[in-house]
Parts: structure tokens; C-alpha cells; sequence
């Protein structure tokens, strides 16, 4: 298939004329040890095609049976989405044919989610909070992994076969579909990004997901249409499937309206259709259209019975959820001791979790905020990742700030080792022992690289001498240089005032 | 008599992957009609205080704990496949999934 690149018209065009309208449907893979309805383990990163069981083969006559912690976190949820908790529902059979799903089913639910009619006060980066109306949350199943082999590009198109793990099938996910989002305007692409972000922070802070978008934990569908200005009827809208992060979740909104909008303005019609989002390009790319196969003939599933919830067993789950986000925000930013500005910034980096757990585990508050927002989120911006999906762990943080406190490296080694554990090469302590890292404070070392920047820097020399103790910092460099930013800075600079007879 | 026409029938045929020639699709939209009409007229007896159920057994709320059991190794799983490789289902490539 040759590619097509679309026309769009620039943002500010495509604002001057339409209104978008946003819907969200995200995903959330719930941690449980066992998926929703067999009881092989929910695991990643396992060898394929072992942790399963008959029934997520769809095997011939095996029995699935509901996960009850995996009911237990979807109220959890719906609870902290402040949406109904049905007191009767229950499955039913989505039907289509796919190699990702062996029974030619998913086991989802239809007209009667667990959780139904919801809000979510969505706050974006300036502190406005955005009412996002959710219409449901439902559970269902995970589909299994096709890998497609054989085109040269990998590309499905080219693909001769496709190979299937299915280790990821019946892995419960909770699916939470919104209501439409009118009056987001031009700042709607900001508005997806803070609610998917929201979402994750809230299935993270429950305890119910591992929330990993780089592991597909949480993914998100984003449905827009645009409506002319001052116009009440919904345009034809896409959805764009498994946006997997929260930054591409903001491009993919802001590239539909701008191809949408340069189709209406053309005088064409969108034509609904599922769009696939391109991370290279940052656009979508035309995928199937609404068709007779959308027709998915659900009906109730028989093998599975009614879930009736009581008052109650509701209150009981709700007594166990975390202290909401909004107040514990505030409870932080007190023991903190953080400005507002420094808390906004920490917040919309999405790293208050990160924080909160760096310092539970041991971190200052001043050394927490530091590295996260400091050289992690360097590193994440380079890459041009979230900081929280960059790959390093609070307890990645705490190590470091062992590993200064001991003496072992200094800041600057301490950034290429955080550096090195994005890369994926392990702990810390792992690192720097594996790649010789540990700060240089061995005097006879230390002497010589100090001898060699005295003799060649006689006119900072001079000044030292002469009593400018700033000038030090000028020697300082080159010892760095030579031990390669290994030496520890205070040693050094005491080896230069001993070695000049100078003193403070 | 329901509405159940020969279109519905080749549309449910053509979902559910079934090859269906014209006599079938004439045979069963008549028999679908049939067995339609003797489900409607259960709705004649059953009042609205009725709730529907898909369940002839008053279960409900059977749940499993959440441990880990019953795990087929990967040659099991793959014993019955008609073809693998490296440790996963092989299947002919299909373009219009989602």
C-alpha cells in the first residue's frame, strides 16, 4: 500500500472554523495474579504461550469462571471515576474472527457495564479543571499477541503469517468509554492528554494496574469529529486505535482536527473509519471503515452467571480506596515544603507518584525533586518520552542518592548512571560496578592529574596564590577531564589548596 | 409470522462465517421465522415483573480466588496446533484485523 499523506490544515485554521468533539475509550490491563476468567497467571514478558490454560485456548468444553478481585478493582474504579455501581450485570459474547482471539469471542459486557454515568474533574496544566463526563466502564478480556512475519517491512500488508502468543489473552481490562467532550476547543489536545494521564495516575494510585503505557497497561482510542463553529450536531467521526502514550495521544487529537478539517473545508465528507496512528510521522493513516463486520451479534453469555452487588460490598470497597488524588496533592505539597510553582511543575510532568515514592523510600524531598525533574526528565524529553515511562524506578533514584551518600560516584557520574538505567542495563549499583563508574578518590590518582593541571595552568596558579580561592574551580575541570568526571570534587579542590598552601 | 427475511439470514451467515446456498438460506430464514414466533409468544406469559435472564439457574457471583492454576506447559498448548513456531501458533497472515 503506498503511503498517503493527507492534507490538514494548520491548527489555528482548522480552530478558526470548527469545534472539535472528543470521545476517549481507554483500556486498562488490572494487575491482578490471575486473568479474568481462567486461572493462568497474568504476567509479562514470559515465555510465550505458558501461561495459559484450556480456557484462554478456547479449548472445547471448558468452563470460564469469574476473577472476584478482578470485579473487587473495576468497582474500585468506578468508584474513583464517581460513576454507578450496577447492582446486576453481566457478560456477553463479542463476536468476530481474529487469530488474537481463540474462542472467535471476547468475553466483554454490553448493555450493562459494572459501572455507568461518571465524571472525572480533569486539570490541565494552568490549574483549569475540565468536567469529562464518563459513560461507562466495563469489563472484559485482553486479546493474544500476533507478531506478523514474513513482508520484508513488517508491515501487516506484507505479511505471509503471523505468529500468536497467547499469554495476553483474558488478561482482565477494565474499558472506560466517555460521554462526547464538547467546549474543549483549541485546547483539546492539552484535554486529552491530561485525561488519559489522569486515568493512569488514578488505576496506578488504586493499586489496580501496573498503569505502563510503554507496556500497553493503559492504551487509549481517541474518537474526534468536528462540528462547524456555533453548530450542535456531531460531525462523522474516527477513532484512532492504541495510542500508547500520553504525548502521542495529545498529536493524534491535534492531527485528526487538522485533517478533518482541511477535508471539510475542501467540501469532502469524513468517512468513518478506525485510523491508525503513525509515532515516525505523527499522523494517522487510513485503517478499515465501519462495516458489516462492526456487527459483533453480542448476546449474553451462558456460561457465566449474573454479578449482583450489594450496598454493602460496595461500601467496603470504597472504604479501602487511596485518599483522592485532588486531596492528597494538597496533604504532599505541605510535607514537601514545595512553592506552588515547583509542585504545578512536578504534577503536570506527571511525576507526583514517582516523587512520593522516592521519598517514602528514603530520599529528601529537595533530592527527589532533583533527579526527577532534573536529569530524568532530560533524559525523557531527549527520548521524547513521558519522565514515568522513561524506565527508571523511584527505587533506581533511591540508589543513587545512596551511592552519592557513600561517595561512591558524585552528581555528575550520577547522570550518566541514571542515563545508563533508562537504557535498560539494570540497577544502579549494578551499573556502576559494571562499567567501573565509582568516583576516583584515590590520592595517588588523584595527585599526578592534580600536579599535571598546576603545571599547565600557571596563571590560575597565580591567582590562587595571590588569594582568589574561586579561581580553584578552573583547575578542578581539567582534573575532571583527565579522570573522566570520575574524581570527587571536594577531594580534589582540597588536593589543589594542599598542593598550592593555600588554605580558606 | 416474524420478520426474519432471507437478507437477514445471508447477513447472520456471512457474520458468522457460514456458507450458505440458496436453498439453505430459503429452508432456514423459514425455520428462524418459526422458532422466532415460538420465543415471541413466551413474552404473551411473562409480564413485565418478569426480569429477563439468560440463566435458567438462580446463580449468581461465582467467583474464583485469584491464584494461579492448571497451567499448560507451551508444548501443551501447542500440541494441538496445526502448525508453530518458536514457541507460538503460526497462522496464515489475515490484513483486515484491527
Amino acid at each position: 500500500m503506498a503511503a498517503v499523506t493527507d492534507e490538514v490544515l494548520t491548527f489555528d485554521e482548522a480552530m478558526a472554523q470548527y469545534e472539535p468533539v472528543l470521545g476517549f475509550e481507554v483500556h486498562v490491563e488490572l494487575n491482578t495474579k490471575t486473568k479474568m476468567f481462567s486461572s493462568a497467571p497474568n504476567g509479562f514478558g514470559d515465555e510465550p504461550n505458558t501461561n495459559v490454560t484450556p480456557v484462554d485456548l478456547g479449548l472445547p468444553g471448558v468452563l470460564p469462571v469469574v476473577n472476584g478481585k478482578a470485579v473487587e478493582y473495576s468497582i474500585k474504579l468506578g468508584l474513583a471515576l464517581n460513576c454507578q455501581i450496577a447492582e446486576v450485570c453481566g457478560f456477553a459474547r463479542k463476536n468476530y474472527f481474529y487469530p488474537d482471539t481463540p474462542k472467535n469471542f471476547q468475553t466483554s459486557q454490553y448493555d450493562d457495564p459494572i459501572a455507568h454515568d461518571g465524571w472525572l474533574d480533569v486539570e490541565l496544566e494552568d490549574g483549569t479543571v475540565f468536567r469529562v463526563e464518563i459513560e461507562r466502564a466495563h469489563m472484559e478480556e485482553d486479546a493474544g499477541k500476533l507478531t506478523h512475519q514474513g513482508g520484508a517491512s513488517g508491515r501487516i500488508q506484507d505479511a505471509a503469517s503471523s505468529l500468536v502468543d497467547y499469554n495476553r489473552a483474558g488478561v482482565p481490562l477494565v474499558e472506560i468509554v466517555t460521554k462526547p467532550i464538547t467546549g474543549a476547543g483549541e485546547r483539546a489536545a492539552e484535554l486529552a492528554k491530561a485525561y488519559v494521564t489522569q486515568i493512569r495516575d488514578i488505576v496506578k494510585n488504586l493499586g489496580i494496574s501496573d498503569a505502563r503505557m510503554e507496556r500497553g497497561n493503559v492504551r487509549c482510542d481517541a474518537n474526534v469529529s468536528l462540528m462547524p463553529k456555533g453548530s450542535t450536531v456531531f460531525g462523522t467521526r474516527t477513532e484512532t486505535k492504541n495510542v500508547n502514550s500520553t504525548r502521542a495521544v495529545a498529536h493524534a487529537v491535534t492531527y485528526e482536527i487538522q485533517r478533518q478539517a482541511a477535508v471539510l473545508a475542501s467540501g469532502g465528507s469524513v468517512t468513518q473509519e478506525t485510523r491508525h496512528w503513525q509515532e515516525g510521522t505523527r499522523t494517522t493513516t487510513s485503517g478499515r471503515p465501519k462495516s458489516d463486520a462492526d456487527d459483533y451479534r453480542y448476546f449474553p453469555e451462558p456460561d457465566l452467571v449474573p454479578i449482583h452487588t450489594t450496598a454493602e460490598w460496595i461500601e467496603r470497597l470504597r472504604a479501602e480506596l487511596p485518599e483522592p488524588p485532588a486531596e492528597r496533592r494538597k496533604r504532599l505539597q505541605a510535607d514537601w515544603g514545595f512553592s506552588d510553582e515547583e509542585f504545578r511543575d512536578v504534577v503536570n510532568a506527571g511525576v507526583l507518584d514517582e516523587i512520593a515514592a522516592t521519598i517514602e523510600a528514603g530520599a529528601s524531598a529537595s533530592a527527589a525533586r532533583k533527579w526527577w525533574m532534573g536529569e530524568i526528565a532530560r533524559l525523557a524529553n531527549l527520548a521524547e518520552k513521558d519522565i514515568a515511562e522513561l524506565g527508571v524506578t523511584p527505587a533506581d533514584v533511591v540508589e543513587v542518592e545512596a551511592l552519592i551518600a557513600e561517595k561512591t560516584i558524585n552528581d555528575k557520574l550520577a547522570k550518566q548512571v541514571l542515563g545508563f538505567v533508562a537504557d535498560g542495563e539494570g540497577a544502579p549499583r549494578a551499573i556502576v560496578e559494571a562499567r567501573s563508574l565509582a568516583v576516583v578518590s584515590d590520592d595517588g590518582a588523584l595527585n599526578a592529574a592534580v600536579e599535571a593541571a598546576i603545571a599547565e595552568n600557571p596563571g590560575v596558579v597565580d591567582k590562587i596564590k595571590a588569594g582568589k580561592l574561586q579561581a580553584i574551580g578552573a583547575l578542578i575541570g581539567p582534573v575532571m577531564k583527565a579522570t573522566r568526571g570520575q574524581a570527587d570534587a571536594a577531594r580534589v579542590r582540597e588536593i589543589v589548596m594542599e598542593q598550592l598552601g593555600v588554605s580558606e | 409470522m416474524s420478520a426474519i427475511t432471507r437478507e437477514d439470514v445471508a447477513h447472520l451467515a456471512r457474520l458468522a462465517h457460514i456458507r450458505m446456498d440458496e436453498n439453505e438460506l430459503d429452508k432456514m430464514s423459514g425455520e428462524l421465522a418459526f422458532i422466532m414466533d415460538a420465543i415471541t409468544s413466551v413474552s404473551e406469559v411473562a409480564g413485565q415483573d418478569v426480569p429477563r435472564t439468560s440463566h435458567p439457574i438462580p446463580l449468581r457471583n461465582v467467583f474464583r480466588e485469584d491464584v494461579p492454576s492448571g497451567m499448560l506447559t507451551q508444548e501443551q498448548a501447542l500440541a494441538m496446533a496445526p502448525d508453530a513456531e518458536d514457541g507460538q501458533f503460526k497462522v496464515p497472515a489475515i490484513l483486515d484485523g484491527e
